[in-house]
């Protein structure tokens, strides 16, 4: 290890870091823009020059690997001076115009031209323009603000995975922008505002509205998907005006998918409900929380007493607390009902009782950086998990061999070792030739399957994913969210827990929402959706989006005696309920998360509940009181939390467990004709995502609308790219614009589960057909 | 070849061995491209290349390049072109594109051009060069078109400070030396275009 001196202080740096490197850990901070820890060295600011003894010229710090016994002075005369000289350059062409930047009080250029700065610039000149870009809904430029850094640049190459900024022209001229005209549609982009030293970049939705200086600071945790990004709320008169990553190197490293970033705008969405409202007839009727809540509690009491506890039926959303959860099950299993369910997207649930434990990620997150041999199996893995993406990305970078089961064939930004793209149906019979090859190759199944293959012709697809698998070392198998939600999601669970034994994988769920796991430790799920309950109760649920099957829930709904809907938001709520809830989303309530790896994170509201909105543990434990239940004296999250994670952390990694037994597999071949490939859209996962005015602006919400095949199969149909056509499954039907994706086999039309337009469609996956309008 | 690496050597003198090839250009009556052994006198190549114009006095060499400090006629005619005997006298060998210029040059003009030429050619990568090279040529061209001002000229020998020995590459200390061995050597011209708002040469 060798030894420096820096600013007079030995120290002993591990060999390749750089002076940058040394002085963070000497705790000397040396100017910089261009450099981030993150991202490569570019070295092109200038701003850290330092002078090294015996090197003839200042040299930057971010670059400049140490040696053994080297001198280094950050802030001597020469150094500052150079640092100085650096800082006025970039100055020259910059605009100045801090007072209507929206980057003004936390801008890296500002903060250092107090300290390296003149008072006024010797610059007589013309200053630069340059032209604005479009890039989005979600960004905003001041491209006159560049100063060059090459952040965004490197960001979306290194992170983001695909080149959507550039650097174009030459010297003074230099510019970044988009390629083409293009949009920047990466669902990470968002985090170029964050790296973005100066004002060029910022945040379109937040743009004009607040001041850095007069927001607070709110640490929170995502509560889109599983991996329970880490949040800060800025907050200003009882409102969330931005969501900006908090730092958490186990999970979101220093990242944010838009999602998360820009999903706060529902928190202040007309949608919002903030009244409880009870139906009278055709009508609707605002009233207090007391004659809301004894109208639910009486309506539910006459049901339960006269057809039984499990008359009545409970469905949440997997994107509220665990609180909140704990304290739904409790109610439901104190009103003797035992249907309880989060898993509403979910087709098969023959699983259940073939496993024990609480499925997750199986392993830490951190731990996918690590990967050598990976398998996804049906996970749209950009749009479920943007910052897993990225994560598996630079496993890729370094070595690692990703091997995908998809019903299309989408671009993951990094290189794909196998694939085998094939229409849902024929997923279960894909798995078992990489079982079958991997027994070829010598590996042993579990005996309860190993008799089942004899019928399997094993692809060279399949041979060449078990031969990946069969090699290499910290290998991981990975259900995704499409996975999870297919029709035979328990065999597909079984194959892949035999194929992870027998090549020494780990088998991880990709958990699709911020507290799928929370969910099942609390024991929210009892098996398939109810469709007969006389009684519901819904928390924060849509059921006609976030259903597998939204009609036939509907229906149910509309058919039972009572519903009760606890929501933060409208929707089609007044289509089905006779009791409405308006209850505080995470930003007004304190709560719980367990993420896919099962870490518990909890988090304080950031503001107060809108209008007459409760929280809904509040609301549930005044419903137990209602009924007259035992155990619902709480008298804060805590409390609740407490009672439903007695051990906290300890307690929940002893119930994490992705074993499973005796599945009987149905392998017979995939059915002829086109399959509906039906994923939840990445901006249609959640209440609030839905309601987010910038993110349902993007490419990505546009795509969502409509309906996707291969140039074959709209060929083979006598279909035209671009126009609208009519799909229909299983006697429903909807109309949407064709589009023509290539990376789709030609037997699949992959259109979006969980949004407005195909609501009506019945189930997400099966037979669907296609024709002109 | 024939004789071998030791009589190639002794063509140049002690520690600048060999031949080089200059490449000739500006007010000469024969430009071109004459080998030498390093160490010949500057005043035998320019007699090689014909002189300077008739009825023309050599004004200033630019003896390695343009981005070669410039010096003076008077100068260059006591040196040897050699690396050591160009670097002693203030700039580089270079790659031996030697620029003769008579006494119709105008040097703020000269420099007007080939700070234009480091502006164009920067590449924008890293701060001093991009920012610099824009803000000397600027500096440059408003001396020339007689809105100098008397500051001008420490602005550009400072400015020349914070570029130079700063980038990533040598293209921000090739920008920086003409703009200061311009000034260094014919201060009082540029001085006097500041002053006059109008050139020296024919004035």
């Amino acid at each position: 290890m060798p030894h420096i001196e820096i600013d007079g202080k030995t120290i002993e740096v591990a060999p390749g870091a750089t002076l940058m490197d040394a002085a963070n850990q000497a705790g000397i901070f040396i100017p910089h823009f261009c450099y981030h820890k993150k991202l490569s060295i570019a070295a092109n600011c200038r701003m850290c020059l330092v002078e090294v003894e015996k090197a003839p010229k200042p040299l930057p710090a971010c670059a400049t690997p140490v040696t053994e016994g080297m001198k280094v002075r950050t802030h001597s005369a020469k150094a500052v001076a150079a640092q100085k000289g650096v800082m006025e350059l970039l100055l020259i062409n910059h605009p100045l115009d801090c007072p209507i930047c929206d980057q003004g009080g936390e801008c890296q250029l500002q903060d250092l031209a107090v300290g390296y700065g003149a008072s006024a610039s010797r610059y007589a000149e013309p200053k630069r323009v340059v032209r604005e870009k479009d890039l989005g809904p979600l960004i905003a430029t001041d491209m006159t603000r560049c100063i060059h850094c090459s952040r965004c640049v490197r960001f979306s190459q290194e992170i983001a995975g695909r080149m959507e900024l550039g650097m174009v022209h030459r010297g003074e001229h230099t510019e970044v922008m988009p390629f083409l005209e293009q949009q920047m549609h990466s669902e990470l982009s968002g985090n170029v505002i964050d790296l973005c030293p100066v004002g060029a970049l910022t945040s379109k939705p937040f743009r004009y509205s607040a001041r850095t200086w007069e927001l607070s600071r709110r640490k929170s945790i995502s509560p889109h998907d599983g991996l329970g990004a880490n949040l800060q709320l800025h907050t200003k008169d009882n409102r969330v005006y931005r969501v900006v990553p908090q730092e958490n190197e186990a999970i979101n490293e220093c990242w944010l998918a838009d999602r998360d970033r820009y999903a706060y705008e529902a928190l202040n969405s007309e949608e919002r409900l903030t009244r409880p409202m009870v139906r009278d007839g055709d009508k609707w009727i605002e009233v207090d929380w007391q004659k809301a809540l004894n109208q639910a509690a009486g309506a539910l009491r006459v049901l339960r007493d006269t057809h039984g506890g499990n008359a009545l039926a409970a469905l949440a959303s997997p994107h509220q607390t665990l609180e909140e959860l704990h304290l739904l099950q409790k109610l439901m299993r104190g009103l003797g009902s035992g249907r309880i369910e989060h898993r509403l997207g979910q087709a098969d649930f023959s699983g259940d009782a073939k496993r024990q434990g609480v499925t997750w990620l199986g392993m830490p997150i951190a731990e996918l950086n690590q990967l050598q041999r990976v398998l996804l199996i049906g996970a749209t893995l950009r749009k479920e998990q943007p910052l897993i993406a990225q994560r598996l990305r630079q496993a890729v970078k370094f070595g690692a061999q990703l091997n995908v089961l998809h019903a299309a064939d989408d671009d993951l930004y990094c290189r794909v070792a196998n694939k085998l793209i094939v229409k849902p149906s024929a997923w279960v019979n894909a798995l078992a030739q990489v079982a079958k090859a991997l027994q070829e190759a010598g590996a042993s199944l579990p005996a309860e399957l190993a008799g089942q293959l004899n019928d399997i012709t094993v692809s060279d697809s399949a041979r060449a994913i078990a031969a990946s698998l069969n090699t290499g070392e910290r290998k991981a198998l990975l259900l995704g969210a499409v996975a999870q939600n297919h029709p035979a999601a328990a065999q597909l669970h079984q194959l892949v827990a035999a194929i992870a034994a027998a090549c020494g994988a780990k088998l991880g769920f990709l958990s699709p929402a911020a507290n799928s796991v929370g969910a099942q430790l609390v024991g929210v799920q009892s098996g398939p959706v109810a469709l007969d309950a006389k009684g519901y109760l819904l928390l924060g649920v849509e059921p006609e989006l976030d259903a597998h099957n939204g009609p036939e829930l509907l229906k149910a709904l509309q058919a039972a005696e009572c519903v009760v809907a606890l929501t933060a938001f409208k929707g089609r709520v007044m289509d089905y309920a006779d009791v409405v809830l308006p209850i505080a989303p995470f930003s007004e309530t304190a709560g719980s998360f367990v993420n896919m790896e099962g870490r518990l994170q909890s988090f304080h509201a950031a503001v107060t509940p809108q209008g007459e909105a409760r929280p809904a543990w509040k609301v549930l434990r005044v419903l137990g009181n209602l009924f007259n239940l035992a155990g619902f004296e709480q008298n804060s999250a805590e409390e609740v939390r407490q009672e439903a994670l007695p051990q906290g952390e300890a307690g929940i990694a002893a119930r994490l467990d992705n074993a499973i037994h005796g599945v009987a597999l149905a392998l017979q071949p995939p059915g002829a004709g086109i399959e509906r490939l039906g994923e939840v859209p990445i901006y249609q996962l959640d209440p609030l995502v839905r309601r987010a005015p910038a993110l349902q602006q993007t490419q990505d919400a546009r795509d969502a609308a409509c309906a996707w095949a291969s140039g074959a199969l709209i060929q083979r149909l006598n279909l035209i790219d671009g126009e609208h056509v009519r799909v229909r499954q299983a006697g429903a039907e909807a109309v949407l614009r064709l589009c023509r994706d290539d990376r789709l086999p030609d037997d699949v039309l992959r259109v979006a589960a969980a949004h407005p337009l195909t609501a009506g469609l019945a189930g997400r996956f099966g037979a669907i057909s296609v024709e002109a309008v | 070849m024939r004789h071998g690496g030791q009589a190639f050597l002794e063509l140049g003198k002690p520690n600048n061995g060999g031949t080089k090839i200059f490449s000739v250009s500006g007010h000469v009556n024969k430009p071109g491209n004459y080998e030498v052994g390093l160490g010949t006198p500057f005043a035998e190549l320019l007699a090689m290349a014909g002189g300077v114009r008739s009825g023309h006095k050599l004004k200033a060499v630019i003896p390695g390049g343009s981005s070669a400090p410039v010096l003076p006629g008077e100068v260059m005619m006591d040196l040897t072109m050699d690396f050591d005997s160009i670097a002693k006298a203030g700039s580089m060998l270079g790659s031996g594109a030697v620029i003769v210029m008579d006494d119709s040059v105008c040097m703020v003009k000269a420099l007007e051009r080939l700070a234009y030429f480091y502006f164009e050619e920067s590449c924008g990568q890293c701060t001093p060069c991009r920012e610099g090279t824009g803000w000397m040529y600027r500096v440059v061209h408003r001396i020339e078109h007689g809105e100098g001002r008397p500051e001008d000229l420490d602005l550009l020998m400072s400015v020349g400070d914070n570029i130079a020995g700063r980038t990533i590459c040598a293209l921000g200390d090739a920008a920086v030396g003409p703009v200061q061995s311009f000034i260094k050597h014919f201060r009082q011209e540029f001085e006097y275009h500041i002053e006059h708002k109008k050139c020296l040469v024919g004035a």
